[in-house]
């Protein structure tokens, strides 16, 4: 038996979000940047606004019902995380400021804490700068080393080699849900299982799949898994690392401070357990709560319905742009998520954004911290078109002609 | 906020198309490499400086319409000219860009490059123009690399 999903109400979707009614250049904004930052509609927006005028104070501290609100609120959006990742318990759902963040914890902690000098750190080749980085420190400062799973012309991992990249050395292994250049949707799930085999855990930067598909960390099984509450509808300043407990409880903190401990002596101090030990500081409390609000948002409209029309959005934005003389698809991986990556013959993307931009149609150009991707293609940067919920065929159609035109200029 | 399509003017395309001046200069007497980082734009400079003037010049790399063009153009600007004045130039042609001048009446030594001026209302590409200028004064101190960030 099939199912036919209601489409989303567009129109109505739309009158959620005010930046869409702004005019650049005396022309109605297209945004097509929502992988560089999803837009917030008004309820989280609102949402927020509502702790910062009537709720706001600190989380975990004192016994006003002012604070003990907040606290309330705070753990919820975390509930919601924790129900939105599939994990088992909240205590899996550490708060960080982003991905970056995320993935910053896990090599400085779990990383520190397993990979020793001559052990391998594995990494695919699509890796944004935030899951190579991290870990290219590490390694310098253990003295490991990082492998690559390279990738074929079409942007799909090539995974004949995997058990063989994966050694008695191998310590860890990064890996991108969705690349944030090529829109390739990596098969995380078979992935993690080969390395599991090998006793080798995974962590997972979804910045980019949770804006476009349901995820479940315990179906993929994922050891860590990041994201971004910006790209996912919600403000920045907030993210989210999924740890499995058992990984959670083994590691030693990373950054010291109030709120992490549980008592602290010049003689010794002892920690909260996970996650709080992992939250020093006063945390971002209205990016926590308007993330929630987020994922309400989301999930009201359904992931599902989200996908496939994000899908029939790229569908369409392809075949119209592959038609278009001297343009040149990057990433043409058969599981691809809503990012459109491009070249155009003689027109360098920096000057095809600044034209895109004067059409009011608001595109990412350059190399998208992914400059391992760029070499890997021979290409310095790409302009970048992303879709989100709330877009439409007719501004898939104003992209289009806004190419045609900087073709023409620059012919 | 100027429409970003002004700034491709025919001449700035044209010279994005065909480059002047393109190549390098072996032997030179000063050579500099510019870097713009954040778009991969790449300009290797080399020139001949004899009796205080710029003999020649030539350029090469890669980048964005708004800096082959500003690279082509400068290196037509400044050949035959006593290095005091290119680098005179440069000082006007940066403050042109980033707003600080006028062209009108103060950036005498410009002459047609003041059809870089639009730049200064997209200031995501002001790097762009000025990666050629920054890497003259560097190849003319005598730096081997150049920045714009």
């Amino acid at each position: 038996m099939t199912t036919t999903l209601q489409p989303l109400d567009i129109q109505a979707i739309r009158r959620d979000f005010p930046l869409l009614s702004r005019v650049f250049h005396g022309k109605p904004v297209v945004y097509l940047d929502s992988a560089v930052s999803g837009q917030m509609p008004l309820p989280v927006i609102e949402r927020m606004s509502h702790y910062e005028r009537e709720e706001h104070t600190n989380v975990h501290r004192g016994v006003s019902t002012l604070s003990q609100e907040a606290t309330d609120r705070y753990e919820e959006a975390r509930e919601k995380v924790r129900g939105f990742l599939g994990a088992a318990s909240t205590r899996e759902i550490v708060w960080t400021r982003g991905t970056t963040e995320a993935l910053n914890l896990v090599a400085q902690s779990f990383g520190r804490m397993v990979v020793q000098e001559g052990d391998e750190i594995l990494l695919s080749a699509m890796e944004h700068h935030a899951n190579i980085v991290p870990w290219q420190m590490l390694a310098q400062e253990k003295g490991a080393t990082i492998k690559v799973i390279p990738m074929n012309d079409a942007g799909e991992l090539i995974l004949d080699g995997l058990d063989e990249l994966i050694t008695a050395r191998t310590k860890v292994l990064g890996l991108v849900h969705v690349s944030n250049v090529l829109g390739t949707i990596n098969p995380v799930k078979e992935i993690i299982a080969r390395a599991h085999a090998k006793g080798v855990p995974v962590v997972v930067d979804g910045a980019q799949a949770v804006p476009h598909l349901a995820v479940d960390v315990r179906d993929l099984d994922a050891d860590f898994y990041a994201f971004s509450g910006h790209k996912l509808s919600g403000p920045t300043g907030i993210g989210v690392l999924y740890g499995k407990l058992a990984h959670l409880e083994a590691m030693p903190p990373w950054q010291g401070g109030g709120s992490m401990i549980r008592s602290v002596s010049w003689e010794k101090t002892t920690y909260m357990p996970a996650p709080g030990k992992f939250e020093a500081g006063t945390p971002p409390i209205a990016a926590a709560i308007g993330l929630g609000a987020a994922l309400d948002y989301v999930q009201a409209l359904g992931l599902d319905r989200i996908a496939a029309h994000e899908h029939e959005l790229l569908a369409y934005a392809t075949a119209k742009l592959s038609a278009l003389p001297g343009l040149r698809v990057i990433g043409n991986a058969k599981e691809k998520a809503s990012v459109l990556s491009f070249v155009v013959d003689g027109i360098h993307p920096h000057d095809m954004g600044s034209l895109l931009d004067g059409e009011g149609v608001v595109v990412r150009a350059g190399h998208h911290c992914a400059q391992p991707v760029m070499t890997r293609f021979c290409i310095p940067a790409t302009t970048r078109a992303s879709f989100a919920y709330f877009n439409t065929r007719e501004e898939v159609d104003i992209l289009v002609s806004a190419i045609q035109k900087a073709i023409e200029l620059f012919k | 906020m100027t429409d970003p399509r002004e700034l491709y003017q025919q001449v700035i395309l044209e010279h994005n198309k065909k480059p002047r001046n393109f190549g390098k200069l072996e032997p030179c007497t000063h050579h500099a490499e510019g870097h713009n980082p954040l778009c991969g734009d790449q300009l290797d400079l080399t020139l001949i400086v004899e009796h205080g003037l710029v003999q020649e010049v030539k350029f090469q790399g890669s980048g964005c319409a708004i800096d082959v063009a500003s690279a082509s153009l400068m290196t037509q600007a400044v050949k035959g000219r006593p290095v005091a004045e290119a680098e005179a130039m440069a000082e006007q042609f940066r403050g042109m860009v980033r707003g600080e001048l006028d062209p009108a009446t103060q950036t005498p030594l410009l002459g047609k490059l003041v059809l870089f001026q639009g730049v200064k209302d997209l200031p995501s590409r002001v790097k762009c123009a000025v990666l050629p200028w920054a890497t003259l004064h560097a190849a003319l101190k005598g730096e081997a690399e150049a920045s714009t960030e």
